[in-house]
């Protein structure tokens, strides 16, 4: 069967420095995968391959069964993967609303068209206001990107990557920098916009990874150590002596 | 029957006010100045809209610094002035007033060719591309008499054939009208087009050109189709500017005018749409006006230009915009006595630099004429110690008391924008 | 072929007038992102200094204080000006640095008039640092400094020269290259610029006054210009139009690569042969045809291209590397840098 996602061998150096040394993953349609691991252990570098910012030295990347390994990226994003990123990446002089809209233009179509107007897109004006509404940030419709709080942008980020429709979802630390508090509404909301989708998604928030993921991947030094559901992956004794002993200690200890 | 919902779209009053006034203005402009003279610089002026409109599209919507403009508004004139000629001679059966057009095909076709190259690389990279390529293609212009008709440049009559309905496009008021048809259409154009998807994405490159990516567009695609965009309606201004002036010399591709067009769009106001149009008035002023006044105008130019990048980024349309945010909460009465001092004192400053400024070119340029020189009917003695010193006593005086008026109008501004943040809030809060 | 070798030391010498620049631009560059838009500006200052600081304490004495002038003009530039935009962005500076290039431009042509102005090389530079003979009767020699006449008299005798002033800027810019190289590989000076280029966050808050790195930086660059200049003066002619040579450098860092210094000095070179290298060979395309049988006559449309010879189309042949650079290898012939 056709994983959603699926990495076979990949290896990532930079200059002499191989940061991705040989990962192998397949996610299937609709599991939602988080990817842990220390600080250093490639798992930004890992989104930054899949989604066609980097290239591979070597390997392959499936998207669906199709390669899509040495893409660009607007090609990995046309064949139905999107990415959230680490440090809010908006279109800071753009409206909330603007923001959504032009992440939904071409799924719907329109291309480079300079012949058409804007406000008579009723299917993309429809789209961008739905998408307003899931991330709730309807009432700041037409404030500034650059003039939101920090929530607030690291929803509208969110609401960029969904906006387009894509069936493969990548969050990148998505509630890095979070309140307690913050983070609970986080993550009722990224479970809402992505029903139904594949995600992966990158979390140092335990709390957030047991609580949201399907499987958990451990990335350490370049490498899976373990892929497998959370409370097999939790009771894995390389697991708990490369990343998660200390961890596991804190959440037992109440944090 | 199915009731349809009912959709409420009231008619958008104040945009058809603007550019029913806009259209009113280029209308009866003449009518209001009409000397032989005014009548020049109306006409210049309408080109140097379509112009500087056009050079935005890369700079104020798309984020790219360009400094080779003139090079394809300069090939439009060419192209347009060739098939002139070739009209003229009645190798061609196109009317006069369907030339610029063929500027703007020509500005399109080598923003094509030279674009797909320039495009490749973004920011400074950029920049330095469209450095290199207008230094090309104005050192081919030397290379090439045949096209450009060397030291002489190629000249033109754009009176061709018999008239139609009156209209020969002989006086200059024929050519006013032309030109200003073209200044409202292709205004409107562009203005449309920042109103569609790729004008929009433009925006988003301009902002994040590598989320841009991240969402389905490609970078470069988006900045050719802008480039091409910009050298057409760069072409047609060029071709309105061959008709205008009915000879096209080398200068017109010249690194001068693309830092004129750089210099001026930026001064007026990249960010906002209506900068470039009181960038492209600054610019024709500056350039007809102030030249024949001072010789120093380059010098004050360059100093503007400096104090603007360093202060104003946004230009004067961001100074315009924030003052009718102000005058829109109801403020701007509490502050007109601080601007009045501002501008009373920072005259005492400029006008003393001026006239210090002015002495040694007086000085430098002038030998010949001697020591004395007149200067807004004051004659001073260039050489004269008196003079330097009442200069000298003007500037300080003015400064300090400039720098008094600044402290309080600071704090004056900080109050109303604070006072203004929170009345948004409020405002917020009620929805 | 004495011509010959006398035109390649012109190209490299020329070319290493432009790395002088280039280099300058590069570590401004690299080290703040900022492209210095009136690099040549300071070039034009170093020159002009240096010709009024010559008729008041010497050549010599000049020759090490125009740069210093010039860079303290440029430090003092960033101090008031730059360090003001920096918040704004790369483009912000780079249109502050274009405006700058105005104002030098200007002001030059305020104190030292809108003609040349006689700058003089001195006069242990004056006159031909060899000569070479290309006789008929006693072939190829080399002669230093002036031939005496009567070997360059005889008919079929060929003397080709080359000036001191050419010689003298070879080895100022060899001998600059070496001290650069050695100031930022080997000083501490340099380790803490080098810190600062990737991480001056961190170089700040380990202590170093980052802002005054830049402005040191900058200086130092203005410097390195105004030292060309210096160069250049005694060299070329001395005029306000100097400051053309800003285009050219800039299309050198780009063939060489954005950020390069390498890269600085193989764009150099390659720019400062095409420049000087085809300037002897008075043919064109037409005639080229010619040999291969294809004659192209006035009548054919391309005629006007065609017939360009290579010694006209000098000007431009360094942008059409440019052109192609950006075609086939856009990173630049070293560049690792995106710019």
């Amino acid at each position: 069967m056709t994983h959603a996602i699926e990495l076979l061998d990949v290896r990532k150096s930079f200059g002499k420095t191989e940061i991705i040394r040989g990962t192998s993953l397949a996610v299937n349609a609709g599991e939602r995968v988080a990817i842990i691991g220390p600080n250093g252990a490639g798992k930004s570098t890992l989104f930054n391959l899949i989604s066609g910012r980097f290239g591979l030295t070597s390997g392959e990347i499936k998207l669906n069964g199709e390669r899509i390994d040495g893409l660009k990226p607007y090609e990995v994003n046309r064949r139905g993967l999107a990415r959230s990123f680490q440090v809010s990446n908006l279109f800071v002089r753009l409206s909330v609303f603007e923001n959504i809209r032009c992440a939904v233009l071409w799924s719907l179509g329109y291309r480079y068209a300079f012949w058409k107007f804007l406000a008579d897109l009723t299917d993309a004006n429809e789209r961008a206001e739905e998408v307003l509404r899931m991330i709730r940030l309807d009432r700041r419709r037409d404030v500034l990107a650059m003039n939101l709080t920090y929530a607030e942008q690291r929803a509208l980020e969110i609401g960029i990557t969904i906006a387009g429709g894509a069936s493969v979802i990548l969050l990148d630390e998505p509630t890095a920098g979070m309140s307690k508090s913050e983070t609970q509404r986080f993550v009722q909301l990224i479970r809402e916009v992505t029903a139904g989708k594949t995600l992966l998604t990158v979390e140092h928030d335990m709390g957030v990874v047991f609580g949201l993921a399907d499987k958990i991947a451990v990335l350490v030094y370049g490498e899976v150590l373990a892929y497998d559901e959370p409370e097999a992956v939790r009771a894995n004794p390389r697991v708990q002596e490369a990343y998660l002993g200390s961890v596991s200690a804190d959440h037992a200890a109440g944090h | 029957m199915a009731a349809h919902s009912f959709r409420f779209k009231p008619w958008n009053v104040g945009r058809w006010l603007i550019w029913g006034l806009f259209a009113l203005g280029l209308a009866v402009a003449p009518l209001l100045w009409q000397s032989g003279f005014a009548l020049t610089m109306l006409s210049q002026i309408g080109i140097a809209i379509v112009a500087c409109l056009a050079y935005n599209v890369l700079l104020g919507q798309g984020g790219m610094l360009s400094f080779g403009h003139a090079v394809y508004s300069g090939l439009g004139s060419f192209l347009a002035i060739h098939t002139l000629n070739m009209a003229s001679a009645g190798q061609l059966a196109l009317p006069v007033s369907l030339v610029p057009l063929v500027g703007g095909v020509a500005g399109l076709f080598f923003a094509a060719l030279l674009g797909y190259v320039t495009t490749k690389k973004a920011g400074t990279t950029f920049a330095m591309i469209t450095l290199g390529i207008g230094e090309l293609v104005w050192s081919m212009s030397l290379m090439l008499p045949e096209f450009f008709g060397g030291e002489g440049g190629v000249t033109g009559n754009r009176v061709v054939g018999k008239p139609l309905l009156g209209i020969s496009f002989g006086p200059q008021i024929q050519v006013y009208y032309l030109i200003a048809v073209y200044c409202f259409v292709c205004t409107v154009a562009m203005f449309a087009v920042t109103r569609t998807p790729l004008g929009r994405m433009l925006n988003a490159v301009r902002d994040n050109p590598e989320r841009v990516e991240f969402i389905g567009y490609s970078t470069q695609r988006v900045r050719f189709i802008a480039f091409m965009i910009s050298g057409f309606f760069a072409g047609i201004a060029g071709g309105l500017g061959a008709l205008n002036f009915e000879i096209v010399t080398a200068e017109v591709v010249g690194a001068a005018r693309s830092g004129a067009y750089l210099l001026f769009v930026f001064l007026g106001g990249a960010t906002f749409f209506f900068g470039p149009i009181i960038g492209a008035v600054l610019m024709v002023v500056a350039l007809v006006l102030l030249s024949e006044w001072t010789k120093a105008w380059l010098l004050y130019l360059g100093l503007i230009f400096l104090f603007m990048v360093m202060y104003a980024p946004g230009g004067v349309a961001s100074l315009i915009m924030m003052n009718l945010r102000v005058a829109a909460y109801g403020k701007l009465r509490r502050l007109w006595v601080a601007y009045l001092a501002l501008a009373g004192t920072s005259l005492g400053v400029l006008g003393g630099i001026a006239v210090m400024i002015e002495m040694v070119y007086h000085v430098q340029l002038n030998p010949a004429l001697g020591p004395q020189m007149t200067l807004l009917g004051a004659t001073l003695d260039a050489r004269g110690l008196d003079s330097w010193f009442g200069a000298a006593f003007v500037v300080l005086i003015s400064g300090a008391l400039f720098e008094l008026t600044r402290r309080s109008f600071q704090r004056q501004w900080g109050d109303v924008q604070e006072e203004i943040e929170r009345e948004i809030k409020r405002r917020e809060a009620l929805t | 072929m004495d011509q010959l070798v006398i035109n390649l030391l012109n190209g490299i010498s020329s070319g290493l007038l432009l790395f002088m620049l280039s280099s300058g631009l590069t570590l401004i560059f690299s080290m703040m992102g900022v492209l210095n838009f009136a690099h040549a500006s300071f070039y034009l200052l170093g020159a002009y200094f240096a010709y009024t600081l010559t008729g008041l304490v010497g050549f010599w004495p000049a020759l090490l204080l125009a740069p210093l002038l010039a860079g303290a003009a440029g430090a003092l530039f960033e101090r008031s000006a730059l360090r003001r935009v920096h918040k704004f962005g790369h483009v912000p500076e780079l249109l502050i640095t274009f405006g700058l290039s105005y104002v030098i431009l200007e002001l030059v042509q305020l104190v030292w008039g809108r003609s040349t102005v006689p700058f003089a090389a001195p006069a242990a530079l004056e006159g031909p640092a060899f000569t070479l003979i290309q006789s008929a009767s006693h072939g190829f020699s080399l002669v230093w400094g002036v031939a005496p006449p009567e070997l360059c008299s005889a008919a079929g005798d060929i003397c080709s020269r080359f000036p001191r002033t050419r010689a003298f800027m070879m080895a100022v810019a060899l001998l600059m290259l070496l001290a650069v190289w050695l100031l930022l590989t080997r000083t501490r000076i340099g380790l803490v610029i080098q810190a600062a280029l990737t991480h001056p966050e961190m170089a700040e808050s380990l202590g170093h006054n980052v802002p005054r790195v830049f402005m040191l930086v900058f200086g130092s660059g203005c410097a390195l210009a105004g030292l060309a200049g210096v160069i250049g003066g005694i060299t070329f002619v001395t005029e306000p139009n100097m400051a053309a040579i800003g285009p050219i450098i800039f299309a050198v860092i780009v063939i060489g690569g954005m950020g390069s210094l390498p890269g600085a000095f193989l764009g150099s070179l390659l720019v400062g042969l095409l420049q000087t290298m085809p300037l002897t060979i008075d043919k064109s395309l037409v005639d080229l045809a010619a040999r291969v049988g294809w004659i192209v006559d006035a009548g054919n449309w391309l005629y006007p291209v065609l017939k360009i010879t290579l010694a006209q189309a000098a000007p431009i042949l360094p942008y059409l590397l440019l052109v192609l650079i950006l075609i086939f290898r856009p990173k630049g012939l070293l560049g690792t840098r995106e710019g």
